[in-house]
């Protein structure tokens, strides 16, 4: 799974409802239920794109022809609340939708998708709502398009936002940065800190490696 | 430069700077579900080390049975998670809170229950409810897996320096109210994305007044508003709390320990990005009717009414819980025939929620038509429990008496077989109302311990005052 992002091009879900949880984007399986040979963009809003004997459910958006193959979601405020799970972004990622763009997101699930290549976008609502309008439904499908090298998201209209994005992160995204070899540069630093931590609070700190084995 | 209670604490935590409001910060502790066991083998498929196995410790939670017929005794519980973050913990050598240990448990119940948990100190976990332990004065973050793996191989975690609110809790609620109607009612004032984002301190005298249990209640919530970070600063009540538990510091440096903790507090001129101040003299037991936590009404109010809502995304919104839970609106929420109960879950599965419970099931029956479940938090709670007689209270009460997990909230127990089926109407003392969080289908109302043992005895949702009496 890529976990770099540079440029997206292609359709986006206008998704509007407030505080989507991450267990409505990604449904949980029972352990050991999964399908190996299910397709892993099946995954996406299960329990909304399928009834209970798996028919599609042909009045909900993403199972509409021109989305098929959306690339964007335009969704509500404080998408991707609740759980943390982390499948909420890779049930995305596996459907092919890689920025998700919101008015706000759960802080969970904002800082998941960084892990996973998927760019996550916060504008201001007026900024949304017109995106949105923007991607109301009919084909053929109107295309949005971002480079985050440029820092810029273009909506079919022509019309051009700058994509607000602290540079760490966004340096993490384009280069496809894996956050553990990155931290592990500064395992000196970690030590460090821990050496002076436990001398100041050595009640936080004090306990003997090994004394909590068993 | 003054600062609140968070920023201290965050700034004693802070490894190295990354920049536009990122910090690397120090995980004084990392509790891990058996659930994520495959990133502790990962690290040494890596050939990574565990950093500090001392400051880590697993817990057996989300997948263990709680209702199992054929249940002779905890090392029953075991199930392929459970062995394989066992046999992760005795690779690594960090202690594992397992079904075989005397004080297994969920892990935000274990963290606080073992002195784990600490003012001014940090605590990470992949489970978004671990904003419990900020009631201690420390704060606590989750994420999603993969994180767990960045936290055993380095003690940090990236996060990103939140904004700051405090909530002020005022006035003097009734005494039939409990801290989990003080919750709810907070959370439909503030809306499920109120907080979103933010660190949150609880403040004021509601929560002085608070007993330890009920400050774990109100934080469990916090990301039920969506805040990121949940703290209450400490005094007598938290310190009382952790003195002589297994993991508190002790001795001499227990004393040091309190001495810090005693100057912990948002200094008087601190400045909060956001403050707000709710008073809840006047309110009433609470229930949810839809399917987000703000979807909160008092039990002797009537459903709300989506037309009457102008904001269209919002109208939506609740009719889509309207729809989800059936109820009409207008309609009294009190008098709906119910299914199903669950007294349990980090909410709400201490010791004083079992007694709340069980005094007000003393003397009654579970109602014919409600299969009603009391799940305990850990261990020694179901131990104290039974110590006092409140397992018998309720088992003969005809309640179902279960071991300690995650159980029917999230609905992962044994395997997923502890979930209800499409339809069942279930009274709750969980934290989300989500569709499908008690199993697919389902139908789910918040509540207190209180509220739902009303519930079971009368086969309905029900205001438990007119059970126990009003003052």
């Amino acid at each position: 799974m890529t976990t770099s992002f540079t440029t997206l091009s292609g359709a986006a879900v206008p998704y509007l409802e407030e505080n989507v949880s991450t267990n409505v984007i990604s449904v949980q399986k029972p352990h050991g239920s999964e399908d190996a040979n299910a397709d892993p963009r099946d995954e996406l809003f299960s329990g909304l794109r399928f009834d209970a004997s798996g028919r599609e459910n042909p009045d909900f958006i993403f199972n509409r022809p021109e989305f098929r193959d959306a690339k964007f979601i335009v969704a509500g405020a404080n998408f991707g609340c609740a759980s943390s799970r982390e499948n909420a972004v890779t049930a995305l990622s596996a459907f092919g939708i890689r920025c998700v763009i919101a008015p706000s997101m759960g802080d969970i699930f904002f800082n998941n998708c960084f892990k996973f290549g998927v760019l996550p976008i916060i504008l201001p609502q007026d900024d949304v709502l017109a995106l949105a309008a923007e991607a109301s439904p009919g084909e053929p499908a109107a295309i949005f398009s971002a480079d985050l090298a440029a820092s810029e998201l273009v909506s079919p209209s022509g019309r051009k936002l700058a994509i607000p994005l602290p540079a760490f992160r966004r340096q993490q995204l384009l280069e496809g940065l894996n956050e553990v070899e990155l931290t592990l540069r500064r395992a000196d630093e970690i030590t460090a800190f821990h050496q002076t931590a436990e001398g100041q609070q050595p009640w936080i700190y004090d306990l003997a490696p090994g004394s909590n084995a068993g | 430069m003054p600062k609140t209670l968070f920023e201290k604490i965050w700034d004693r935590h802070v490894v190295g700077d990354l920049g536009d409001g990122f910090a690397l910060v120090f995980v004084d502790r990392h509790m891990i579900p058996e659930v994520a066991a495959k990133h502790v083998h990962n690290l040494k498929a890596q050939g990574l080390a565990l950093k500090y196995p001392q400051y880590t410790f697993a817990v057996s939670d989300h997948t263990v049975p709680a209702m199992w017929a054929a249940l002779k005794n905890p090392t029953d519980r075991q199930n392929d998670y459970t062995k394989s973050m066992k046999a992760g913990a005795a690779a690594f050598g960090f202690h594992h809170f397992d079904v075989d240990t005397p004080d297994q448990g969920i892990s935000h119940i274990v963290a606080a229950e073992q002195g784990l948990a600490l003012p001014g100190a940090t605590l990470a976990c992949v489970d978004s409810h671990v904003c419990t332990v900020g009631a201690l004065g420390g704060i606590s973050w989750a994420f999603g897996g993969s994180e767990v793996f960045h936290v055993l191989a380095t003690q940090t975690s990236i996060l990103r320096k939140p904004p700051t609110m405090r909530i002020n809790l005022e006035g003097t609620p009734d005494r039939t109210v409990t801290p989990k109607d003080i919750t709810l009612y907070m959370i439909g004032q503030i809306g499920a994305a109120g907080a979103l984002g933010c660190a949150v301190e609880f403040a004021g005298p509601v929560i002085r007044r608070m007993p330890m249990e009920g400050r774990f209640t109100v934080c469990n919530m916090a990301v039920e508003m969506g805040a990121a970070f949940a703290t209450i600063q400490p005094d007598d009540t938290t310190i009382d709390y952790i003195k002589d538990r297994r993991f508190a510091p002790a001795g001499a440096e227990w004393d040091k320990a309190v001495a810090d903790w005693r100057t912990l507090k948002s200094d008087d001129d601190a400045r909060f990005d956001q403050e707000i101040t709710i008073d809840f003299t006047h309110i009433a037991p609470q229930v949810s009717w839809g399917i987000s936590p703000q979807d909160v009404i008092s039990i002797d109010a009537v459903v709300p009414d989506p037309a009457a809502e102008p904001d269209s995304q919002k109208r939506r919104a609740m009719q889509a819980g309207l729809d989800h839970t059936g109820l009409a609106a207008g309609a009294s929420i009190e008098g709906t025939p119910i299914d199903w109960v669950f007294i349990g879950s980090c909410t709400n599965n201490r010791i004083s929620d079992l007694r709340a419970a069980a005094a007000v099931v003393k003397g009654r029956t579970v109602a014919d038509n409600v299969t009603a479940w009391v799940v305990p938090g850990s261990l020694p709670i179901r131990a104290q429990a039974m110590a006092e007689g409140l397992d018998r209270i309720f088992t003969e009460a005809g309640f179902n008496w279960g071991w300690p997990g995650c159980s029917m909230c999230g609905g992962q127990g044994n395997g997923f077989t502890e979930r209800l089926k499409p339809g069942i109407r279930a009274v709750s003392t969980i934290n989300r109302n989500l569709p499908g969080r008690q199993g697919p289908g389902s139908i789910t109302h918040l509540v207190s311990p209180p509220m739902a043992a009303a519930a079971a005895v009368t086969g309905r949702i029900t205001d438990v005052r007119k059970l126990v009496g009003r003052q």
